[in-house]
């Protein structure tokens, strides 16, 4: 499961704590787990241009919240786009196996992951062992990806964060016929000039990017339970249209968001006992 | 002015040419021998006959330059039946060939720049994008291309060959041989075979007119004799990928193609392929693996995307992970049994119906799957190559397949053989790394 780029050696702290980088496109995620893969720290950041400074920061505020030193730190594990930037990494997993890992750590029935981030959206296939079975990435585009929803609130002059309580009070969806997430911009404009509520054409936007997304899911098979990660979880209306399109239930929490990085704590916490247990079997 | 031209070419190309070739490669094979071998690399050194493969591409490429007004030149397709063209002493250009080395050296974007300039769309192959651009702006990484007298395209490659040609003939204004294969989907009807021996048949006397020669049904038969050597010898070689540590790679073989597609039925491509057998022969018997440290062992599917071979051969080799067999370089080979040179129109007939590219997806998932387990692979990389529609299409459905009926792990990996803009190396790695990981739970 190593990903081989600059490994370290992993250290034998005395309190065998565990981190995982999320180095997101758009956000940087941290997560500090304790020796029994609780959450004890966690943060988020934007990435930002200076994807290294980015990486340090986010891990240091979750060292923070979980009041706990670096030396406590067994091993660290970089995922996401700029997994490689982070230097002060033990090794690096790619996302698609952290998220899936995450999900299963908090969803342990979860057989279908759909994780919609900033430029990527991944759908996994988890058999129930645990194991990655499939996995499908979006094309080298953005339309199916939270990417889609900057550019439709950049559009509409309104926050990213205001977007799903908007879209959530549509009523009546406009069709957002266009696959490219740039040019959705103009449609969306045109819409607003043949007089639409906003509301119906953000609606309408949440409905064309779930769509995308379902098609990503297909090809992987789509098998309940299914749990939804990512960046965009944040997001109502998006929770709600892709449960009304798949007529199922998502899995999600206020961790959601954290999950790749959860998933390269705890694959960074598996590394930290082996070494310790290693050491202790050792030394007796 | 016959006996100057002869004696320009022999000069030109045999003695003058082939020999600083030679020299250049006798050099290589001094370098090379006593180069230290790199402990840090993640695969094993390059094949000694390497600089022969070099020096044969060279060669070909040189007497190219200076065939006219010597020999008369044909550019043909990669499923032209070329065997009758050989024997009327034509030199053969293969316009995709040329479109690979211009992908190795990534020239390909600039020379198809060209094309696009002209109005022909980036949708277009990028190999026929790469021709077109080629003959209208002169530009060639190999210093200059043969004009054609005679231009002969197959349709069982793909039917872009019926307007890239057709824009050949238009430019260099000389006759066009088209030779149309009925698609198989289940078996070749004998009136398909009938059909295809029939323009065959009727494709002589066209060749014969430009060439100023007659057909020698010897030279013809001798030709079909040492292309099915050369073709068995090839398929040896790459059976001997079933061996562990798999002893050559798909990145090798995609090297070391370039004889056996442009230069079949030459003496040389025997000799040269029965040299690289051995070679391979004594990897395995020194257990040489292509890749150090074998862990896992894949199939590639389609065409190889000629501008990346490094950053891809170092991202797999790095995690143990070698391409043992493709179906690419199979075509070469797998049709070997169809051609008898005692009945040369009728088995050529016969074999030029049958690649792969003509025939039904189920049959490319079946050679796959017999490839799965002849070399015993852990899973498939599908490469959905955006220039070869005819051999991406249904690939959707192979991977599916393989998956949930073979329990095959396969990924699509979407690219282009020589346009670079259509390749990302960070998601690239992403995918790679996560099938990597994926495999080896």
């Amino acid at each position: 499961m190593t990903t081989g780029q600059p490994s370290r050696e992993i250290g034998k702290p005395p309190d065998c704590h565990a981190a995982g980088v999320d180095v997101g496109s758009t956000q940087t995620k941290a997560i500090v787990v304790n020796r029994g893969g609780e959450i004890i720290g966690r943060s988020l950041i934007p990435t930002g241009a200076n994807v290294i400074m980015a990486a340090e920061r986010s891990f240091l505020l979750a060292l923070e919240q979980a009041a706990i030193d670096r030396t406590n730190i067994g091993c660290i594990i970089s995922t996401g786009y700029g997994r490689y930037k982070v230097e002060f990494g033990n090794n690096q997993i790619t996302e698609i196996m952290c998220h899936a890992r995450g999900a299963i750590a908090i969803f342990p029935g979860t057989q279908t992951v759909l994780d919609m981030g900033g430029q990527d959206t991944k759908a996994i296939r988890i058999q129930p062992g645990g194991g990655v079975v499939d996995f499908c990435m979006n094309d080298k585009c953005a339309a199916g990806t939270g990417r889609f929803l900057q550019y439709a609130a950049a559009a509409l002059g309104i926050k990213l964060s205001e977007l799903g309580p908007m879209a959530l009070r549509g009523t009546d969806p406009v069709d957002i016929s266009t696959t490219c997430a740039v040019f959705a911009e103009s449609e969306i404009l045109s819409w607003m000039a043949r007089g639409k509520k906003i509301e119906d054409i953000l609606l309408g936007a949440h409905y064309a990017i779930a769509s995308r997304s379902i098609g990503l899911l297909r090809r992987v098979g789509i098998v309940e339970e299914l749990t939804f990660t990512g960046g965009v979880t944040r997001n109502e209306a998006m929770v709600k249209v892709l449960s009304e399109l798949l007529k199922t239930k998502l899995n999600i929490n206020e961790d959601s968001h954290y999950m790749g990085a959860l998933g390269a704590a705890l694959f960074a916490l598996d590394r930290a006992l082996y070494v310790k247990n290693k050491a202790a079997s050792g030394s007796s | 002015m016959r006996l100057t031209d002869a004696l320009r070419y022999y000069v030109n190309t045999r003695v003058m040419g082939w020999t600083a070739i030679r020299v250049n490669r006798l050099y290589s094979e001094m370098k090379t021998r006593f180069r230290k071998e790199r402990k840090d690399s993640y695969t094993a050194p390059p094949l000694r006959i390497s600089s022969r493969t070099k020096e044969m591409i060279a060669r070909h490429y040189l007497d190219g330059r200076f065939a006219k007004p010597y020999r008369k030149v044909a550019w043909v397709t990669s499923g032209a039946p070329v065997e009758i063209l050989n024997a009327l002493g034509f030199h053969l250009f293969y316009p995709e060939n040329h479109g690979a080395i211009c992908g190795v050296s990534r020239t390909a974007e600039e020379i198809s720049g060209e094309a696009e300039d002209a109005g022909y769309s980036p949708d277009i192959c990028s190999y026929a994008r790469t021709d077109i651009g080629s003959a209208l702006s002169g530009k060639t990484p190999v210093g200059k291309l043969p004009p054609p007298d005679i231009l002969v395209a197959c349709t069982n490659i793909c039917q872009t060959v019926l307007y890239w040609y057709g824009f050949l003939a238009h430019h260099f204004k000389v006759p066009l041989i088209l030779i149309d294969t009925p698609f198989i989907y289940t078996e070749a009807s004998d009136h398909s075979i009938e059909y295809v021996k029939k323009q065959l048949e009727a494709a002589v006397p066209i060749a014969e007119g430009v060439a100023g020669k007659t057909l020698d049904e010897r030279k013809l038969k001798d030709f079909m004799y040492k292309s099915r050597i050369a073709m068995d010898l090839w398929m040896e070689i790459l059976g001997r990928g079933a061996h562990r540590p798999t002893p050559i790679s798909a990145f090798d073989q995609f090297i070391h193609m370039a004889p056996i597609v442009e230069m079949r039925g030459h003496s040389h491509t025997i000799d040269f392929y029965a040299a690289m057998l051995k070679e391979v022969d004594r990897r395995i018997a020194h257990g040489i693996g292509a890749v150090k440290n074998e862990r896992k062992r894949l199939l590639w599917d389609n065409l190889p995307i000629w501008h990346k071979f490094r950053f891809l051969s170092e991202t797999l080799g790095k995690h143990g992970v070698v391409l043992a067999a493709s179906t690419y370089t199979n075509a070469w080979a797998e049709l070997a049994p169809m051609i008898d040179p005692e009945k040369p129109f009728e088995s050529a007939a016969r074999a030029y119906l049958h690649p792969m590219l003509n025939r039904g997806a189920g049959h490319k998932l079946n050679t796959m799957r017999r490839m799965i387990e002849k070399y015993s692979l852990d899973g498939v990389i599908l490469h959905s190559d955006r220039s070869c529609k005819p051999y991406s299409i249904g690939q959707m459905d192979q991977r599916t397949l393989l998956m949930s009926e073979y329990g095959i792990p396969a990924l699509l990996l979407e690219a282009d053989h020589c346009d670079p803009r259509y390749f990302t190396d960070a998601r690239t790695t992403t995918l790679l790394m996560a099938f990597i990981e994926m495999l080896g739970q």
